[in-house]
This record gives C-alpha cells, sequence and structure tokens, in this order.
C-alpha cells in the first residue's frame, strides 16, 4: 500500500495507530529508565536500562513513520506536544511504584504489544512491516524476561506473589486500553495494514494468556473496561514525567547538537 | 583517472570490509551482515544498511563512518540505513563468528524466533552459548541484557569466566 494512495479516513487511521504505538513506546521507556540506578539488584540496573533503549528506540522508528506519512519532525513528536496531547494506554499513565508492580505492568504490556506487532508482521504498508520486523526481533527478549520475572514472584513465597497478585488486580482494567482507543481500526482491516480489528487481537492475545495465568494462579482480565483509554485526561503521574522527560528541550527548544 | 569506470563491486566490497563495528570492532560491517545492497551505475554508488537493533545509539556513527570510508570512490556517494529487510544475527559471517569467539564474544545461536510464529510462542526459548574461551558447552545464562542492546551475559561454569553472546535476533 502506497501512502499518496490511501483514502483519507484510512490515512488517518494509519496515523491515529502509529502515533498511539510510538507513544506507548515512548512513555514506557521512560518509566524503565526510572528504574536506573536503584533496581533490586545490579542485573536489573542493566536489563530495564536496556529495555529503556530499546523501548524508545522504537518510539524513535514510530515517529519517524509518522513524519514520513504526515510531515513533521520525528523529535518534535517525541517532546514537542503538551501532556494532553500524547495517546498512550492509560496503563502507562502508572508510575514505577515496587518492583512487582512494574513487572506486572511490563508483563501485561509486552504480551498485548506482542499480539499487536503479530497481526502488523504482514501489513501491506511496507514502511511499517518493516519496522515491525525488527521490533518482533527485540521483543522475543523482553518477553522472556518478564515472564521469567512473573514465574519467580508467583513462586517466590507470600509477600512476593501477593504483591504480584494485587498490582495485576489494579492493573487489568488499564491493560485492556492497549489494544483499545485506536479510531478507524475496521478501516486499517480492511485495507490490510491490520490483519484484523483491535477487538480480535485482544480476544487472542487474552487467550494465549489465559494458560499461563491459570497455571501460576493470577488475576484474570475484567469482561470489559470502563472510560477513555488513550487521554486525553492525564494524572499527576503523566505530568510529573512529561516535566522530566521534556525538561532539557523546555530549556532551550532551538537547541541544535 | 575515471573513477566511474575503474572501480568495481568488488572494490567497494573491499573497502566496506575495513570499516569496523564501533562497539565491536574486532568484527567488520560486511562480518555482520549489515551491507543490505551495493549499487554502482553512472557514477552514483548507492550503499543501504541493515540496522541491527532499532535503537542502537551507533546507527549514525556506522552511517558515516562507512560514507567517510567510500567518499571519492564514485562522483556521487549515498549511504543510507533501510528496514526494507530485517537485519537478523544470522547474517553474521562464518568469518565474522570466528572473529567474535576470538574476542571473547560468543556467536548468537540461530533466530529461532523468525518472523511467522507468534511472539508469545516463542518464551520457552532460551538463549544458550558455547564458552568462547574454553569451549565449554556447560554455561549459565546470567541476565538476557548487557551493556549494549546486542549483547547478553553468561557464566561459563567449566572455566569460571564470564561472557557475552551477540543476542539472537
Amino acid at each position: 500500500v502506497n501512502a499518496q494512495a490511501l483514502e483519507a479516513p484510512v490515512r488517518g487511521a494509519l496515523a491515529g495507530l502509529l502515533l498511539a504505538m510510538a507513544d506507548d513506546e515512548f512513555v514506557l521507556g521512560y518509566w524503565d529508565s526510572e528504574w536506573t540506578g536503584i533496581a533490586p539488584v545490579l542485573e536489573e540496573d542493566v536489563a530495564f536500562a536496556s529495555l529503556a533503549q530499546d523501548e524508545i528506540g522504537h518510539a524513535q522508528a514510530l515517529y519517524q513513520l509518522l513524519a514520513d506519512l504526515e510531515g513533521g519532525d520525528p523529535d518534535e513528536l517525541a517532546f514537542g506536544r503538551r501532556p494532553e496531547e500524547y495517546r498512550h494506554a492509560r496503563l502507562l499513565d502508572h508510575p514505577r511504584t515496587h518492583w512487582a508492580f512494574s513487572v506486572a505492568r511490563r508483563f501485561l504490556y509486552d504480551t498485548a504489544d506482542a499480539a499487536r506487532l503479530d497481526t502488523l508482521a504482514a501489513s501491506a504498508y511496507q514502511p511499517l512491516a518493516g519496522v515491525v520486523a525488527k521490533m518482533r526481533r527485540e521483543e522475543t527478549y523482553h518477553l522472556l524476561h518478564m515472564h521469567a520475572w512473573v514465574e519467580r514472584l508467583a513462586t517466590g513465597g507470600d509477600e512476593p506473589r501477593a504483591r504480584l497478585t494485587a498490582a495485576m488486580e489494579r492493573l487489568w482494567p488499564d491493560a485492556l486500553c492497549v489494544l483499545d482507543g485506536i479510531e478507524g481500526d475496521d478501516l486499517l482491516a480492511e485495507a490490510g495494514i491490520l490483519a484484523e480489528p483491535m477487538a480480535a487481537v485482544r480476544r487472542r492475545w487474552l487467550a494465549g494468556l489465559a494458560p499461563e495465568l491459570a497455571r501460576l494462579g493470577l488475576p484474570t482480565p475484567p469482561a470489559a473496561t470502563a472510560g477513555a483509554c488513550r487521554g486525553p485526561g492525564r494524572g499527576d503521574d503523566f505530568r510529573w514525567l512529561w516535566e522530566q522527560f521534556t525538561m532539557v528541550r523546555r530549556s532551550d527548544p532551538e537547541a541544535v547538537w | 583517472v575515471n573513477q566511474v569506470e575503474t572501480i568495481t563491486d568488488a572494490d567497494v566490497w573491499g573497502a566496506l570490509a575495513e570499516v569496523p563495528d564501533p562497539e565491536i570492532p574486532a568484527v567488520s560491517v560486511v562480518d555482520l551482515g549489515l551491507v543490505h545492497q551495493v549499487a554502482l551505475k553512472d557514477g552514483r554508488l548507492r550503499v543501504e544498511l541493515l540496522p541491527t537493533f532499532v535503537g542502537c545509539p551507533a546507527l549514525e556513527l556506522i552511517r558515516s563512518s562507512v560514507a567517510e570510508r567510500l567518499a571519492g570512490m564514485a562522483p556521487v556517494v549515498e549511504v543510507e540505513m533501510t528496514f526494507a529487510a530485517p537485519w537478523t544475527s544470522d547474517r553474521i559471517t562464518a568469518d565474522g563468528r570466528r572473529k567474535l569467539r576470538e574476542s571473547g564474544f560468543a556467536p548468537p545461536g540461530a533466530a529461532a524466533p523468525g518472523d511467522a510464529r507468534p511472539l508469545f510462542a516463542t518464551i520457552p526459548l532460551r538463549p544458550t552459548a558455547t564458552c568462547p574461551w574454553c569451549g565449554s558447552a556447560d554455561t549459565t545464562l546470567e541476565n538476557l541484557f548487557g551493556p549494549t542492546l546486542c549483547r547478553t551475559l553468561f557464566w561459563c561454569n567449566r572455566c569460571r569466566q564470564p561472557f557475552e553472546q551477540f543476542k539472537a535476533v
């Protein structure tokens, strides 16, 4: 599919999808970086710094695709917007909180994102399929890592198990938003840009996860989620993070390296 | 001398083989399989490179090092990164794997996940590595993540040395 040949509504939906995915990866990457230096063990300082770098790299590539489609500058997209203009899923509004909370959030995000990337692997929009092919290969390491931590906390005794369980219960309604809030996803499916609408991706994600949750005795998702999935309303936690990641740019927006 | 007529594809590949990877200088961009295409036509030399990792901070350095090495080989030299094909660690050459081992890096195993299978199904596939120092397969995965995006940390149970493996992606 050639970008110029896309009809306006399909093109608009594609832009929305790219922005949502880029913002998801970008915001998660910045929360990950908040563990640098204070993770429970040195290995996790290294791991979360690396995860953060991967996600921010993915965001950069996706912002570039959006800029190629709609014009504009990837850095401006990443750092030049007001907090209410970001379109990440509200799962990513939470701060890092404690270790089990960060593990639960990342596991739910990574498994949902995996289902989303699966459905984009054969996208008719070739520039996106190319970036997704790379992202999928890197995400295998994220999945493996977070799955190992979920298993470790779930089977690691009363306190880690209780913390993980409480975090998952708290996060499930927001996790459903990762595969929601994309306007025109049915149009994208018709155009072959998505293999299937988001509701089908969500069902596939939950079906894949169900046996693991049952095996580990972890909380299962609610039937549905209420409220806006991708803003514009954001709480103090995301506003605090936004202040952090835009601080350097706001100090001198015209600066060049 | 008319350079357009005197240089060949082989000259270009020879020059590319002299450009080291900035993070693992023992291997070149050719050893790593980063070169997607070399096109030499009508005085225009165009080289397309594949990014190893999307977020690798060395990508621009690799691109500019290649451009610098090729400068002057044709009247117009273009070097670009492309996602047209996914770089996979399976592209590292046999020579590249030997050089990695010699500098203390275990080469990656096969990039098993591939493109076809659902990502969730890749979870049971833990990487394994052979110690580059003593050749033992009795090694333990210490951390999936390491000092750069492309490395994983291992421990050799036989010679009791830590080592790094290039990620299988």
